[in-house]
């Protein structure tokens, strides 16, 4: 089905079936308990995973897949959002023209960066998205203010043309008069759930992102895009021409991150020259090497595991865990809340640095490679013939 | 005029002069072996033909055409391939996409955007990749990953992806150097069945002399930089300038 074999198949529909969950998967605890505050089924959290999903997804095909490390990504992120803003201004809220040019003005942008800094490799390739990337920042900030709104960035003013709003259409980002702020609250028993119209929204272009993804994964071309992080020696001895390979890969990745940015701005209608900061391209760096750069699910896990950390453990302060450690006698409590609150509260990014170090040092493969780790202890039946109609060793999901 | 004509090709490397003059005609279809001592230019001659490096001076000419100025991916578009004295391969693919990627590369040109067809579904390259990974004895080991190779077989490998191209020059830089003796028979008959089957000219460099004998039908002696004399394999077995040329070096040993 979709071009996909039975195992692929199998694949994308439990990756669909687990994104439509997730307002009930990220919801494991009843309201008012002691542990709702490691919730995470709100719709602005939801929806931002999947945005850092899908900006990771791309990212992914060019470093998982080639090998390049980019360091500017963020660049396109920021193209998006101020694309999407721009439709908002010159023709109404709805979503979907700013999505289209937030990824045709990020393709062609990455077209040019990438052009010009794929005539390098290694460090000197990173070095270069990244100047390229903190150029288009400044650029931003300061000398294209009649397009980016410099500081205070772009927003939408009600003086704007906005030629297509009509008399009873949202004032919000929308789809077709659909609010992408509209929710729907469901109470069962002692639980809250809520269905929020940008997330689903967010999900359904996540779940194409993804697919996409996967047939360039199982296709000639992503073989290609292996082959070049493997040996390129042996691909131009092979008649095979490696650059505009990884051009179009860059291309690709760079149209994703635009498209994510553009969502960004389907969430909030704004967009401002920070999000092209070196510290995105960085997170997004992390994202995919935390959750295994190679494999299609690992960036989406270490997006949504970044974003969790962010959001959840920046929560918890020391009033909160004073409350948890309330048991423990005096002096010990003060002890055990203070070493702790370094690392929860404004010191969330110590436990992701944390992590991301073992991470890196105990499972190469990020944490997908510890989840199979952990299923191959279960499986203890030692692995027998590979199905045959895999293609040798397809990177695994 | 032979499928391959070097004329006149000089390289320098600073002050090293390490190709001399070097004039080398081969004929389609025959199999040619490169001589000489170590350090002699062997590769540095082969490295001109596919495009790895520039000669100062001459040119070079396959089929008619010269390949000076092209890339190496264009080269081999023009229907050579190598094998290198190191194997170079795709170490983190399996076996069988080793071998699949010259297949793409062949029928599809130096790029092509195929991202939406599913490498599964090619059951056509499949075949003939196996095939070849047949006659090289590797079919059981296609899943294997090629990094897990021992050397022997990432050399079969290596040829396996040049043959799957059906060069029409096939290029061979020590292809059993580091090959245990039975290992260097079964690739001694290996290449001369590929010759026999096929419409194949193979130019090798080779220091096992057994190799030499058994395959080359002309042999073109080597010695620093220059060609000292090119014959059949019967005279250039007592020819006092190859032995020269190989007591020069083990007496500098
Ligand atoms: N890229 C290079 N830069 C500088 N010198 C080089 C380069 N390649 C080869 N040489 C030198 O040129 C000479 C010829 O080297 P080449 O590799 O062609 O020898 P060879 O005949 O293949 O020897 P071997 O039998 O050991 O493989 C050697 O002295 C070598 O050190
Ligand atoms: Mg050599």
């Amino acid at each position: 089905m979709f071009g996909l074999n039975r195992r692929d198949t199998r694949f994308l529909l439990i990756v669909i079936a687990l994104t439509l969950l997730t307002p009930f998967i990220l919801q494991p605890f009843p309201e008012g308990s002691a542990l709702a505050q490691f919730n995470a089924g709100y719709p602005d959290l939801m929806q931002r995973i999947a945005i850092f999903g899908i900006f990771a997804i791309g990212f992914n095909i060019l470093f998982g897949l080639t090998g390049y490390l980019s360091f500017g990504h963020a660049a396109f992120l920021g193209v998006g959002s101020y694309a999407v803003v721009w439709m908002y201004k010159l023709l109404d809220y709805n979503v979907l023209p700013g999505l289209v040019l937030a990824i045709v003005t990020s393709g062609l942008f990455a077209l040019a960066i990438g052009y010009l800094s794929l005539r390098r490799s290694g460090i000197y390739f990173s070095i270069l998205t990244l100047a390229f990337a903190q150029m288009s920042f400044n650029l931003a900030y300061s000398v294209l203010t009649p397009i980016t709104n410099g500081e205070t960035g772009l927003q939408v003013y009600t003086s704007d043309p906005q030629i297509l709003l009509g008399e009873n259409e949202p004032n919000v980002p929308h789809l077709f008069g659909l609010a992408m702020n509209e929710s729907y609250k469901l109470e069962l028993g002692g639980w809250v759930f809520t269905f929020n119209v940008g997330y689903y929204f967010t999900a359904v272009i996540a779940i194409l992102a993804f697919y996409l993804s996967l047939r360039i994964f199982r296709s000639p071309f992503g073989m290609m895009l292996r082959a070049v992080k493997s040996n390129q020696t042996r691909l131009h001895y092979t008649g095979v021409n490696p650059r505009p390979y990884t051009l179009a890969a860059f291309v690709i990745s760079g149209m994703y991150a635009g498209l994510a940015g553009g969502l960004l701005a389907a969430m909030d209608p704004l967009a401002g020259a920070e999000r092209m900061q070196w510290t995105e391209s960085g997170a997004v760096v992390i994202m995919t090497i935390l959750g295994g750069a190679g494999t299609l699910m690992g960036p989406v896990l270490g997006a949504g595991f970044i974003k969790y950390l962010e959001k959840i453990f920046s929560k918890i302060n020391e009033n909160i865990l004073e409350g948890w450690f309330a048991f423990l006698p005096e002096g010990m409590r003060e002890v055990v809340v203070w070493v702790l609150s370094r690392f929860t509260g404004e010191g969330w990014a110590l436990t992701l640095g944390l992590m991301f170090m073992l991470v890196v040092i105990f499972l190469p493969g990020g944490l997908m490679e510890g989840g199979r780790r952990i299923a191959a202890l279960f499986r203890r039946r030692p692995e027998t013939g590979k199905d045959d109609s895999a293609p040798g060793g397809a990177p695994a999901e | 005029m032979g499928i391959l004509e070097v004329k006149n090709v000089n390289k320098h490397f600073g002050g090293l002069h390490a190709l001399k003059d070097v004039n080398l005609s081969v004929q389609e279809n025959s199999l040619h072996a490169i001589i000489g001592p170590n350090g002699a230019g062997k590769s540095t001659l082969l490295n001109v033909l596919v495009g790895k490096l520039v000669p100062d001076t001459g040119s070079v000419m396959f089929d008619g055409q010269s390949v000076l100025g092209r890339k190496p991916h264009e080269i081999n578009q023009m229907g050579i391939a190598r094998v290198f004295q190191t194997p170079e391969i795709f170490g983190d693919l399996s076996v069988l996409e080793n071998v699949l990627i010259p297949c793409f590369a062949k029928r599809d040109g130096a790029f092509r955007m195929h991202a939406f067809e599913t490498v599964e579904n090619e059951a056509g390259l499949r075949e003939h990749a196996e095939e070849v990974l047949a006659d090289v004895n590797m079919l059981d080991k296609r899943h294997h990953s090629a990094a897990s190779l021992s050397r022997g077989d990432k050399r079969r490998l290596e040829m396996a992806m040049c043959l799957v191209q059906n060069p029409r020059l096939l290029l061979l830089d020590e292809p059993t150097a580091g090959m245990a003796r039975a290992n260097t028979n079964r690739t001694i008959d290996l290449l001369k069945d590929i010759h026999a089957r096929r419409d194949i000219t193979m130019v090798i460099i080779e220091h096992d002399m057994h190799v030499v004998f058994s395959l080359a039908q002309r042999i073109t002696v080597l010695a620093q930089g220059t060609p000292l004399v090119e014959d059949t394999p019967e005279n250039i077995k007592g020819h006092p300038k190859v032995k020269e040329a190989y007591l020069g070096e083990t007496q500098q040993v």
